[in-house]
């Protein structure tokens, strides 16, 4: 109890500096975005000003930053420039993302751990190999070149997968996209599992269980395998934040409407209050995955707990 | 402060004593066939960032023609022409630099970063070590492609330096994160203490004793990070807010390949596969160092 009080009070400070950066960062963006709305036509000065003071730009920028957080923890992501409401905006939009997450998180964590493991168990052998070599082919191929490549030749020329837009629903549509933003984890998680369960299968325990004549099988699922897991576990869920925010250029690629791709284009268009919205949502998600993760890694490894 | 200017230089040339960490790391790396051609790679591609000249005859952007946009892989360009009528491998073999710059530069600073933050967290501990971790914390907190694009939409002009200061921005927690705990793991050794009853200094401790023990896993991972950063800045690029035209590099490159790839392949082929064989060898190099210096492994 002690070290979940502990871990949060950590994580406030955390959140609230993450959350201010990236909100001075989006409002020092170049441009009044009161004169863009504007367009060419000259404002008088009033209505200017009687819009600074709506969107709180005239107070200082710790003020502003105050006021937006108030507004968020009541549900309120503010409204753009335009007037329309940031949640509104981006309603049917977290659904798209969080689905693709969660395709490509469950094919990193399944895929992932059954190679990882294969390898392990065969180390040294053409598996091993294969697994080693593979992983890091796919940690160096950029993601939007594996992107393409998976566009034109799995879903264009072999017609296996749809290769964009969201018709076909979940999980159909989101195969092809969820694998290609899983395909860079998936290597880590593969090489983790492995690392640590060759590790495991070389300690006295596993030695000591075998001696006693348990079998194989049981041994490495119920000891090594179990041990095994809990850095994999870590990066499992500290990835599903990353996820989330690295679906930019997957959704771009396979053109989903999602989060991702609402980001980029408010980014390019100076919509300051939706970046900050998105972003800030992204973070709270990272970090509290992050204090989820850490609290059960605590009751995983009680070591952690009480050291 | 001096004291930190004449220790440093010691712990870059790290002297390979027979029987030494390093000398044995040496006496197993020649022996690996990934490490030579991961070095050969990557010596074409440094040669090619540092003296592009000697690979290609014209210069960046350089005797462009329209009429030949584009154009497939011929006898007269091996590599074909690029969307503005330029002659693809001399633009590719320009790319490089901008590439492998960013990459080792970006490593470098976080390196350093991470070896000042690191020693001073770990080995002082108590409420600077707590302000560090936290501010590590925070800046790691912020997701790398929506933090650097934010930074540099706010930011529009910015060259190679600008980019490699918001990557060092966002890419110095993992090895700063690292150091500490290996200078922990070192701070208690027998023969910190040893030193420190000889009356060595905390700074002498921490360079001549701490850092050349703690350094190796955090070496390997610098040069992991290489290969990561350089995919970065492709990613950052390729979204349109990385290095702009006039700027040669392979991001831009497979930026402009986008909408064409699916008629003219070879505008993606080419530049994907430099960037790949770059980046795939800064990894494989950080693997064998890795295995070579781990000793548990073999």
């Amino acid at each position: 109890m002690r070290y979940a009080a502990q871990r949060l009070a950590q994580a406030v400070p955390v959140f609230v500096a993450t959350t201010f950066l990236i909100y001075a960062m989006v409002f020092a963006l170049p441009g009044d975005p009161m004169l863009a709305l504007a367009g060419d036509k000259p404002v008088p000065p009033e209505i200017l000003n009687t819009l600074r003071e709506r969107y709180n730009l005239n107070d200082p920028l710790i003020v502003q930053y105050g006021l937006y957080m108030l507004g968020l923890f009541q549900g309120d992501l503010g409204e753009t420039f335009t007037g329309q409401q940031v949640s509104e905006l981006l309603g049917g939009r977290w659904e798209v993302t969080a689905q693709l997450a969660l395709t490509a998180w469950i094919f990193e964590l399944v895929v992932g751990i059954l190679l990882g493991v294969i390898a392990a168990l065969r180390r040294g052998g053409f598996a091993d190999t294969a697994v080693l070599a593979g992983t890091t082919f796919i940690i160096a191929v950029p993601v939007f070149v594996v992107g393409y490549t998976a566009q034109i030749v799995l879903g264009l020329n072999l017609g296996l997968f749809p290769t964009a837009g969201t018709e076909d629903g979940w999980p159909l549509s989101y195969l092809l996209p969820g694998m290609v933003l899983g395909s860079f984890s998936l290597a880590y998680v593969a090489r983790l599992t492995r690392t640590s369960l060759v590790e495991n299968l070389r300690s006295d325990y596993v030695r000591t269980a075998s001696a006693k004549g348990m079998r194989r099988r049981r041994v490495i699922g119920r000891h090594a395998l179990r041990n095994s897991l809990i850095p994999v576990v870590t990066f499992l869920g500290v990835d599903f934040g990353n996820l989330m925010a690295g679906a930019v250029v997957t959704e771009g690629i396979f053109n989903l409407p999602g989060i991702g791709q609402q980001v980029f284009q408010s980014i390019q268009l100076q919509e300051g209050p939706v970046v900050v919205g998105i972003v800030t949502v992204l973070v709270m998600i990272f970090i509290g995955v992050n204090l989820i993760v850490d609290l059960l890694y605590g009751v995983l490894d009680p070591r952690i707990r009480r050291g | 402060m001096a004291d930190v200017k004449t220790a440093a230089p010691e712990v870059g040339t790290v002297n390979p004593v027979r029987g030494s960490l390093w000398w044995d790391a040496w006496y197993e790396l020649r022996k690996r066939a990934i490490f030579w051609l991961s070095m050969v790679i990557l010596f074409v591609a440094v040669a090619m960032a540092a003296f592009p000249g000697l690979f290609a005859s014209l210069g960046p952007n350089e005797r462009c023609d329209l009429r030949l946009f584009n154009q497939a892989p011929s006898g007269a360009a091996v590599f074909g022409y690029d969307q503005q009528g330029c002659d693809y491998w001399s633009q590719i073999v320009h790319g490089a630099r901008a590439s492998i710059l960013i990459g080792l530069a970006v490593t470098v600073f976080a390196l350093l970063i991470a070896i000042v933050l690191g020693l001073i967290g770990g080995y002082y501990g108590g409420w600077i070590d707590a302000l560090i971790a936290r501010v590590t914390d925070v800046f790691f907190g912020i997701p790398f492609v929506l933090g650097a694009t934010v930074i540099l939409v706010a930011f529009p002009d910015h060259g190679v330096w600008a980019m490699t200061l918001v990557l060092v921005v966002l890419g110095w927690t993992t090895m700063t994160r690292l150091m500490r705990a290996q200078v922990i793991a070192v701070r208690d050794m027998d023969f910190v203490t040893a030193a420190r009853m000889l009356g060595a200094g905390d700074l002498r401790i921490m360079f001549k004793h701490i850092l050349p023990n703690a350094i190796a896993p955090v070496f390997v991972l610098a040069m992991l990070n290489v290969g990561n950063v350089i995919a970065g800045e492709a990613t950052l690029d390729y979204l349109g807010v990385g290095l702009q035209y006039p700027d040669v590099s392979w991001g831009l490159q497979l930026n402009t390949a986008r909408t064409f790839f699916s008629e003219h392949p070879h505008l993606l082929i080419f530049p994907s596969l430099f960037l790949t064989a770059t980046v795939l060898s800064f990894l494989m190099l950080g693997d064998v160092v890795r295995d070579a210096l781990d000793p548990k492994l073999r």
